[in-house]
């Protein structure tokens, strides 16, 4: 019997996990993949979101301006990068102005720090490459970038150093209250026993809390889609550039990622399937025109990649994060942007809502810090020649692209809760990321995780769940 | 820090070709580095045969082309060091490397000869729309599995874009017991040569599908299958004419691309058509004393040329260590005109021609009946007929010495019909 299961290990069930395991408490993450962030919270625009977008008042304000404050000393501690990079937003029509003004009064009420309105000059001086079309910006100094899969990935193997088990490739089917007041919670692998859930499946969160309460929900699928392009033009812009948001979400943003690729994205496209995270001709095509309104001559021949999420929408255009009528179920649902920007924010929350249930007791030996896989090009000549001598395999260089070295790659599929499958070892070392997107590298890295896994090299996956179970058992 | 007269940079055809005509030239000190645990690169996992026809006059594969060099270079004990990988160079030719015996080193360098071979372009690059499932490869990759680790890939495949390596791989997975459907070129030729094309594809009656491109990618973990369509002239797809083929396999056979990022952190000026450096007449490039050659220079369709353009940068890098920079001549400056998409060497200073110089290029489309024309100065230098030109066929002109003596300025190579 745990004390909390959390359904989801995208960055909002895995920020929670760690949460909570700062007390005395058991507590458990199922997920239906192989691997943690493999939902929304693995394609996404990465932004750590100033604040000022969110309606006063809403949940949405509250834990965007509070998760911004808390990412940078996160960062530190848990070792992901990230960067304040500030971001602009534009207008391209003197007629917009009282529209941007809006905005940064909305985002004072919020609690957001800094904010200018700059002229279309000023924002060109910021940022050279800006449109000539450009009229006014809003300057937002507290707007930043993240890696959102390391961001996820250092909670949940913080949570998992803190004593969270982490369920991977095992789904939830169904979920029963016992008599007890407990909750029977029905797998593909079998019935797990525990006293509170929280609900945080992204897109199929909805599902879940069907399962249990009766109140309806409807969780709709809003695809965004982006072109990502080599690291040799990721200097195009340094800060985050959004044009002044629609009805239809935020527009196209160009933005440097912490990893320094350019982004361009996303569009905003509702759907039915909550599995469909194609590309399409047409949604590429928007991108496309629209990120060319914000900056001059983007270099779209420099595509390295394309790709899509999901954002979850909710019925109230706000998070719903409350124990339901059914005591000791936790929503935390339509967890839509800026999601990854209030993780941290949205677990305090979560705590307090467990806290009103079950009795929180600290843990003395909490562990605050956690060391990511070593960045070998980062380090010094003198650091990498110690490493080498000590593990020879960093010696050896695995991706060309992005120069990881094979020692990473082992190291990833090594530490806890570590990669079974190629993406997995992409997110963590950032192996076949790189322009040639693995074409040089995957061969090797497929060799390495056939290896570790005891598979043939035919049998690696890119992702997704392996049929004998093999990878994702992580239990503490 | 160690030093070397020479450094090269890459073990395959090229990188060998260039070591071994140094030492020839009497250079002793001379060093490769390859990353790979053997010389020999990317014919290493080409066990098709049909190279070396040029140099040797009968058909190898390309692991035997390639050990016929290393032999040679063990023969004249030009030292190497494999699983060492180059990480940068920069314009003093310091060159830092890195091996798991050595960790982290640099090394001084008297020349550089970049012969760092190319990439595949990947699905990024070419824009294809859809999901991002297992069982997308570029054919070289799928090559590699295929042939070195010994895995096949899929069992029902199709094929996008009709290079060389996705000719010969439509025929290795024919032969490892996989159905090919369809081979399918965006443009209204094959970029494969002709040879491949009756040998890889209609000898096993695979269909070759010109002016059609894919435009969808099915399947979210496993590739389910692709939707390709007809373009119109401008390469656009036109609407109604998709096509859905079930497939497991998707091999992507695109284009490649000369690895040049090293030659731009040591700041080599690079040719945008080619994607390779900008060279003169001794494959030198802009930065004094380093040199490039094969498919970092410009993508080859036959190895026979590589090794001999690099034979002529191995020599050009033991002269330039012996004698030094020789500068002064007049500069003839090459021109692409009608039908030639760029020219590798970039300029001529016939003071270096010692009796010949080769001028190398790719045509801009299909000429039939046409000539290959060089003026300059409003005369004419070059002519040669040809009844077929094909972008597939890398051209070489050498042209004599004598005939370049006293010429200067600008020199125009172009297509013209008859
Ligand atoms: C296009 C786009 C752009 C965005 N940009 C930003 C941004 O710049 N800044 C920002 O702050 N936020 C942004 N967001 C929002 C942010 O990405 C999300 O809010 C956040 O990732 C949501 O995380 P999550 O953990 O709630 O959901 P997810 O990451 O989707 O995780 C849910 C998990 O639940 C699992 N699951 C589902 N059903 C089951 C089941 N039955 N059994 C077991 N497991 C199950 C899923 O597999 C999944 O791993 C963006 C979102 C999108 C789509
Ligand atoms: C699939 C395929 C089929 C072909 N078929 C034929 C054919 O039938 N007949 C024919 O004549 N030709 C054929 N060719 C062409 C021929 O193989 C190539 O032109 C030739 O291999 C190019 O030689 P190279 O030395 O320039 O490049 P490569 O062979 O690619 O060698 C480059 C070497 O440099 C090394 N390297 C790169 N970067 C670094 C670094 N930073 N540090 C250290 N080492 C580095 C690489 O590991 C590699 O070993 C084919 C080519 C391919 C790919």
């Amino acid at each position: 019997m745990y004390d909390v299961l959390i359904i989801g290990a995208g960055v909002t069930g895995c920020a929670a996990a760690r949460e909570l395991s700062k007390y005395q408490l058991s507590v458990c993450v199922l997920e239906k993949e192989s691997d943690v962030c493999e939902g929304t919270s693995k394609a996404n625009s990465a932004i750590v979101h100033a604040g000022f977008d969110a309606v006063t008042g809403s949940l949405k304000a509250k834990l965007n301006v509070r998760g911004n404050q808390m990412i940078p000393e996160l960062s530190k501690l848990l070792d992901f990068d990230f960067a304040m990079n500030g971001a602009l937003v534009l207008c391209f029509d003197k007629e917009q102005l009282p529209q941007l003004e809006e905005l940064k009064q909305r985002g004072i009420d919020n609690g957001v720090k800094g904010l200018e309105i700059v002229s279309g000059d000023k924002a060109r001086e910021m940022e050279p490459e800006l449109s000539d079309e450009v009229a006014y910006a809003l300057y937002a100094p507290t707007s930043g970038i993240v890696c959102p899969f390391e961001m996820t990935l250092a909670f949940a193997e913080n949570a998992y150093a803190n004593g969270a088990e982490f369920r991977l490739s095992e789904k939830v089917i169904s979920i029963e209250k016992t008599p007890e007041g407990t909750f029977g919670v029905k797998t593909d692998k079998g019935l797990i026993e525990t006293k509170v859930v929280i609900n945080a499946a992204g897109v199929y969160a909805d599902k879940i809390h069907g399962m249990v309460s009766e109140r309806p929900m409807t969780i709709t699928p809003r695809r965004g889609e982006y072109l990502l392009m080599d690291r040799e033009v990721g200097g195009k812009v340094s800060h985050t550039v959004f044009q002044l948001p629609t009805r239809m979400g935020k527009g196209i943003l160009v933005t440097p990622t912490v990893h320094g690729n350019l982004l361009v994205g996303p569009t905003a496209d509702n759907i039915e399937d909550k599995e469909d995270t194609s590309t399409t001709r047409k949604g590429l095509e928007e991108v496309r025109a629209k990120g060319a309104l914000s900056v001059k001559d983007l270099p779209f021949n420099k595509v390295i990649t394309s790709f899509s999420g999901l954002r979850a929408v909710g019925d109230t255009h706000d998070f719903i994060i409350e124990e339901t009528e059914v005591p000791g179920f936790i929503d935390a649902v339509g967890i839509e942007s800026p999601g990854l920007t209030s993780a941290p924010a949205i677990a305090e929350y979560l705590r307090d809502i467990v806290g009103t249930i079950l009795p929180l007791e600290p843990k003395e030996n909490f562990i605050s810090e956690r060391r990511g896989v070593v960045r070998f090009s980062r380090l010094s000549p003198e650091e990498q020649n110690e490493l080498i001598r000590r593990e020879p395999a960093y010696g050896s260089i695995v991706c060309r692209c992005e120069t990881v070295t094979e020692g990473e790659i082992l190291d990833s599929i090594d530490r806890p809760l570590g990669a079974t499958t190629l993406d997995g070892v992409k997110r963590r070392t950032r192996a076949g990321m790189g322009r040639c997107q693995a074409g040089f590298c995957s061969p090797r890295t497929m060799a390495l995780i056939a290896e570790k896994l005891g598979i043939g090299i035919g049998e690696v996956r890119k992702n997704g769940c392996y049929e004998n179970g093999k990878g994702g058992e992580g239990d503490a | 820090m160690r030093e070397f007269d020479l450094v090269i940079v890459g073990g395959g055809p090229a990188g060998m070709a260039a070591a071994i005509a140094a030492r020839e030239k009497g250079l002793e000190n001379v060093v490769i580095f390859e990353r790979d645990h053997s010389l020999g690169g990317i014919l290493n996992q080409c066990i098709h045969n049909g190279f070396g026809l040029h140099t040797f006059k009968e058909e190898l594969t390309g692991p035997e082309y390639a050990y016929r060099y290393a032999v040679k270079v063990d023969e004249l004990g030009i030292p190497y060091e494999t699983g060492t990988m180059v990480l940068d160079i920069n314009d003093k030719r310091e060159v830092t490397i890195i091996s798991p015996g050595r960790g982290v080193e640099t090394v001084k360098a008297g020349a550089v000869v970049l012969a760092m071979g190319c990439r595949e372009r990947p699905r990024g690059a070419l824009n294809i729309p859809g999901f991002r499932p297992k069982g997308v490869y570029t054919a070289g990759t799928a090559q590699k599995l295929v042939n070195i680790e010994g895995v096949v890939p899929g069992r029902s495949v199709v094929i996008l874009g009709s290079g060389d390596i996705g000719l010969i791989m439509a025929r290795r997975m024919t032969l490892e017991g996989a159905k090919v459907k369809a081979v399918v070129e965006l443009m209204p030729y094959s970029s494969g040569l002709k040879r491949n094309i009756v040998q890889c594809l209609e000898d096993y009656d695979i269909p070759l599908m010109l002016s059609h491109t894919v435009v969808d990618i099915r399947g979210k973990d496993k590739l389910e299958g692709v939707y390709v369509a007809a373009v119109d002239s401008k390469n656009v797809p036109i609407e109604g004419t998709e096509e859905y083929f079930e497939c497991d396999t998707l091999l992507l056979s695109c284009g490649l691309l000369p690895e040049n990022e090293l030659s731009r952190s040591c700041g080599v000026v690079i040719d945008p058509r080619t994607g390779g450096a900008v060279v003169n007449e001794s494959l030198e490039t802009s930065i004094e004393g380093v040199f490039a050659c094969g498919n970092v220079l410009h993508v080859h369709d036959l190895v026979d040329f590589v090794s001999e353009e690099s034979a002529r940068a191995g020599a050009a890098a033991a002269d330039f260590v012996k004698n030094g920079r020789r500068t002064g001549g007049e500069q003839i400056k090459l021109i692409p005109g009608n039908g030639v998409r760029y020219t590798v060497p970039g300029t001529v200073d016939v003071t270096n021609v010692e009796q010949e110089v080769h001028i190398r290029f790719r045509v801009t489309g299909v000429f039939r009946n046409s000539s290959i024309v060089m003026t300059c100065g409003g005369s004419e230098v070059f002519r040669r007929r040809s009844r077929i030109l094909v972008p597939s066929e890398m051209q070489d002109v050498v042209i004599k010495k004598e005939k370049l003596e006293g010429l200067s300025g600008e020199m125009t190579v172009e297509i013209r019909g008859e």
